[in-house]
């Protein structure tokens, strides 16, 4: 990979929340890029940290949370070296959002015309007329019905799935040339989630933006992501282009999370589990975060934290096995032999 | 909406029958004869059936209703008995002096209030969060009376002298009492506007503004306050209708002749109709001033007009 | 021989809509519009459909957590429709629920053992003496340890609440368990080892599940019987395989088509449905689905479809409510996109 070519570049990001009896270091280390024009996933399950990596992004963490290091190079400027001025600019602008709560997301007092127009009363100057315009076209573009009336409309009296598209109007507003959208169909029927995946997908190729799509559904991933970042309790544990991801997944909680998952398509015998729970964050594990879980950990694993290593395809593993030191089963084959593995 | 008005003016309704009622049988439930009351301990017996007669006490206690709920149909609330002036007269005139007092003081409580509720919001767990809310403690715990007094004490006496002892007119006559009468309302409304604003700044929507660029101050008061203000609308209202009516002691303190002197001299002099006839009114203001709050808090909330 | 424990014939859920000056009842939702299927012991039957098709509220209409509108439900060879509150008390030993939030449904300020105790106190299923052994049963059961019986549910996370609600549920031995989304806030690891249990727990005590969830890869996995429910109606019941394998409703179709597999290779062919699901105060005439249907004719503006089968397309268990079945197999109508 160029370094020209990526979007963006986050280098060892760390945010961390304070409380009064400790700091939870909710993203620990984060590092990944984003190739122009593609989609990342990053997956993860609850409390991984992938929610708070994309708000420090936007750098919108708020209080008690706060990004301790790191870099986030958008377009070589460092994001956090911005003023809060900049940052602004930015923001809606440049790189835009749109989150989970279609329902919830849009504030109930305004029309949806205001919501969308601010976008470009802020970062164009349009007047209220061209503003109004502007959303009109935005709104046709992202397929609702009768644009004219819903641009007169409050958020209530609109369905989750129209609300999703209006969040999206809003972020495409100003043509950002990053998108981060996080769990933008979790809240949605299956029927509309393919609307809407369907529908970023092509305004993706039609603006020739780049997306970072954050996920808890493997199944999306698959449909949607060139790229995958998989997080496990504040780190990335592998970082795999979308078929090496899903044929040869490398690190054990990979594995998992994919033998775990019950599919539609394809009968099963009964899942594969990962044993255990995630690590609470205030109190990890010494060694790699996975291992009280992991099938395979030996002493090394519990005792230390492995790096995230290049592998041989460019893709990166967070694992001991992959690496020389590795004190296990040198026959080790994490993919085949994780059924058995943890059924011992 | 239009369904909701008409709805909403059918619920007023029992409760107007209600305060009439009440009313209507105040008269009927102080201790002693009415009729002796009125005409006075000295009158003879003569003097006390024939105003007996005159107040149609001898009649159906539903037909002396009846014929109440008329008069007040023709706005005839009776006539004083000290002056012998029409009850409305001497309502009306009262009226405004009264209605002015509350309106300023709302106004004062509104803004200063809603002005710290947002300022304590926005810093909150700061020092200046804290003053502002130990303020409004103070402010709430303050009796009115008493603060007029201390107003009256340091900047109407030597020697500041800066406003007048008492007296209702101009300007300076009004700082006092709306001072003194306005400060509990800011007090609750700063509460409530800190606690409203705290739990519309978490809502998924501000973040949806900051993430659109928006700047910070606009967030707060645009997009927040916007929200934030809809519960505060109930507590605006109800603060209003009960200052109508509660404005007795600072009138009192200021020598002011609004409705609450009305009422007090009125009891101590026993002229019955003119008590009846400002209690009557004040209720049914109160009864107006919750059925607008009613309306414009649907008016606000979009959200609820659907169910 | 398999015997029906539970069924269902013609049951209508509706709730009504007041409004108007008067506040008199101007509409009702039509939740659950008139269904009829039947549960065999000891087999899971799932009903799935998104939101709003009425399948959480065929599952508390069962269990009369809402008193239905109208209808017959049979439970072991009783309507329990006709009994009356105590009685439905009673019957609830026998028929138990676990719902989606196990933050919500469990009482925050109990201990698993009180939470264990009041479940058995209720239906009376033991003597005081023996329910300590019983619970720290029941806990080994569902995967806990014993030393958590005194522990408050803050102290658990999602999927180890989860699992004190399948507790709850088995203290007072049940024959069947109304699952109401019950894996669906759990992370997939989690997720996965509830499946399991419940699937254990099944083959074990001999439990009958009404499995009610949105999410199709569960479904599949669990189920033995599959009915899928569109805006308060079926539109397609089956036996697990068929349903998956070979749906004979549009709506069926779409719904398996639209979710993400996770397999990038796996090249399928989606279908994208225009538009919402309309609303079920005022829902479609005819058939509902014919206003997103891309088969949709004037007849199925009018005649609202009947379940039925085709001996030739479908197997002996699998029904679908829709007047085309053998033209669109046959190829006969094509979808208008």
């Amino acid at each position: 990979m160029e370094p020209s070519s990526n979007i963006i570049e986050v280098n060892d990001l760390r945010t961390s929340f304070f409380t009064e009896e400790a700091e939870v270091k909710a993203v620990d280390g984060v590092s990944f890029s984003v190739p122009s024009g593609k989609t990342l996933g990053i997956v993860g399950e609850s409390g991984s940290g992938k929610s708070i990596t994309s708000l420090s992004i936007m750098r919108l963490i708020q209080e008690p949370g706060q990004i301790v290091g790191g870099e986030i190079n958008f377009k070589s400027d460092n994001l956090l070296d911005k003023s809060e001025s900049e940052m602004r600019r930015i923001r809606g602008n440049e790189i835009s959002m749109i989150f989970q709560e279609p329902m919830t997301s849009l504030n109930p007092v305004f029309t949806v015309g205001d919501q969308i127009s601010e976008a470009y009363r802020i970062h164009q100057g349009l007047s209220k007329k061209q503003a109004l315009q502007k959303s009109l076209e935005m709104l046709e573009l992202v397929g609702i019905p009768s644009p004219k009336d819903r641009l007169k409309r409050y958020p209530h009296e609109l369905s989750g799935g129209m609300r999703q598209r209006v969040m999206i109007a809003i972020a495409l507003a100003c043509k950002p040339e990053l998108l981060i959208a996080d769990e933008p169909t979790t809240a949605l029927d299956v029927t509309i989630q393919a609307q809407i995946l369907r529908l970023i997908n092509n305004l993706q190729d039609e603006l020739g933006m780049s997306v970072v799509l954050i996920t808890h559904d493997l199944g999306v991933v698959a449909e949607t992501c060139d790229y995958v970042a998989v997080m496990y309790a504040g780190k990335i544990v592998e970082y795999a282009d979308v078929q090496t991801l899903f044929e040869s997944p490398k690190h054990p909680y990979t594995v998992g999370l994919l033998s775990s998952l019950p599919r539609h398509d394809i009968d099963q015998e009964e899942l594969q589990v990962i044993k255990g729970m995630v690590p609470s964050p205030t109190n990890m594990p010494e060694g790699c975060r996975f291992a009280p879980r992991c099938p395979f950990a030996t002493d090394l694993c519990k005792e230390q934290l492995p790096t995230l290593d290049d592998l041989e395809d460019g893709n990166q593993v967070r694992c001991w096995v992959y690496s020389d030191k590795w004190d296990g089963d040198p026959e080790v084959n994490v993919k085949d032999d994780y059924g058995t593995a943890t059924s011992s | 909406m239009l369904v909701f008005v008409l709805r909403r003016i059918l619920q007023t309704i029992p409760v107007i029958f209600g305060v009439t009622i009440l009313v209507f049988l105040m008269i009927h439930l102080i201790p002693g004869d009415p009729a002796q009351i009125i005409a006075g301990e000295a009158a003879s017996d003569a003097q006390v059936q024939q105003m007996r007669d005159r107040l149609g006490l001898n009649d159906h206690l539903l037909v002396q209703y009846g014929r109440f709920l008329g008069d007040i149909m023709q706005f005839d609330l009776g006539n004083s008995i000290r002056s012998g002036n029409p009850v409305s007269a001497e309502i009306g005139s009262r009226f405004w002096v009264t209605f002015e007092l509350a309106f300023f003081s709302t106004l004062l409580s509104i803004f200063i209030g809603i002005i710290a509720g947002v300022i304590s919001a926005t810093k909150r767990h700061t020092f200046l969060d804290t003053s502002i809310m130990v303020i409004a403690l103070f402010g709430l715990s303050m009796p009115n009376f008493w603060l007029g007094l201390m107003l009256i004490q340091y900047f109407a006496l030597p020697p500041l002298q800066w406003f007048p002892v008492s007296g209702w007119g101009s300007i300076e006559h009004m700082v006092l009492p709306v001072i003194t009468l306005g400060t509990a309302g800011a007090a609750i409304i700063a509460r409530m506007t800190r606690s409203s604003m705290l739990e519309v700044i978490n809502q998924d929507y501000i973040r949806t503004a900051r993430a659109k660029g928006v700047k910070e101050q606009i967030v707060t008061y645009k997009h927040a306050l916007r929200n934030a203000l809809i519960p505060v609308v109930t507590v605006v209202g109800l603060q209003f209708g009960t200052l109508l009516g509660g404005t007795v002691l600072t009138e009192t303190v200021f020598s002011i002749n609004g409705l609450g002197r009305l009422v007090i001299d009125s009891i101590n002099a026993r002229d019955f109709p003119i008590v009846q006839g400002t209690v009557l009114v004040i209720a049914l203001l109160f009864v107006l001033v919750n059925f607008l709050v009613d309306i414009s808090y649907r008016f606000l909330n979009k959200r609820i007009e659907l169910d | 021989m398999t015997t029906e424990l539970l069924q269902v014939h013609n049951l209508k859920q509706y709730f009504p809509i007041k409004g108007g000056i008067f506040g008199r009842k101007i509409n009702d939702v039509k939740a659950v519009d008139d269904i009829t299927f039947a549960i065999n012991e000891g087999e899971t039957l799932s009903i799935v459909g998104e939101s709003g098709c009425g399948k959480s509220t065929t599952g508390r209409a069962i269990l009369r957590l809402d008193e239905p509108t109208s209808g017959e439900v049979t439970f072991d060879g009783e309507d329990l429709l006709s009994l009356n509150k105590k009685e439905m008390q009673k019957k609830r030993k026998d028929l138990q629920i676990i719902f989606q939030d196990p933050y919500a449904s469990i009482n925050p300020r109990q201990t698993v053992r009180q939470v264990l105790n009041e479940a058995m106190e209720i239906q009376n299923v033991l003597p005081k003496e023996e329910r300590y052994d019983r619970m720290i049963e029941l806990l080994e059961t569902v995967g806990l340890g014993p030393d958590k019986l005194d522990r408050f549910p803050h102290e658990f996370s999602g999927g180890q609440r989860q699992r004190i609600g399948i507790a709850r549920a088995l203290a007072v031995d049940p024959k069947m368990i109304v699952c109401d989304e019950s894996v669906s806030a759990l992370d997939v690891s989690v997720q996965a080892q509830v499946l399991n249990l419940l699937q254990k727990l099944q083959k074990d005590l001999n439990l009958t599940y009404l499995f009610i969830s949105h999410d199709l890869g569960v479904v599949r996995h669990i189920s033995d019987r599959v009915l899928v429910m569109y805006l308060g109606k079926i539109v397609e019941i089956a036996d697990k395989k068929s349903l998956f394998d070979n749906p004979k409703h549009p709506y069926t179709k779409t719904l398996l088509s639209a979710i993400p597999v996770p397999d990038p290779n796996a090249k399928k062919e989606q279908i994208v449905l225009k538009g919402d699901v309309p609303s079920p105060i005022d829902p479609p005439t005819g058939c509902r689905f014919h206003t997103r249907c891309p088969f949709a004719t004037d007849r199925c503006k009018e005649e609202v479809p009947e379940l039925r089968q085709n001996e030739n397309l479908m197997g002996e268990q699998h029904q679908a409510a829709c007047h085309y079945i053998e033209e669109i197999e046959s190829g006969e109508m094509q979808p208008k996109y």
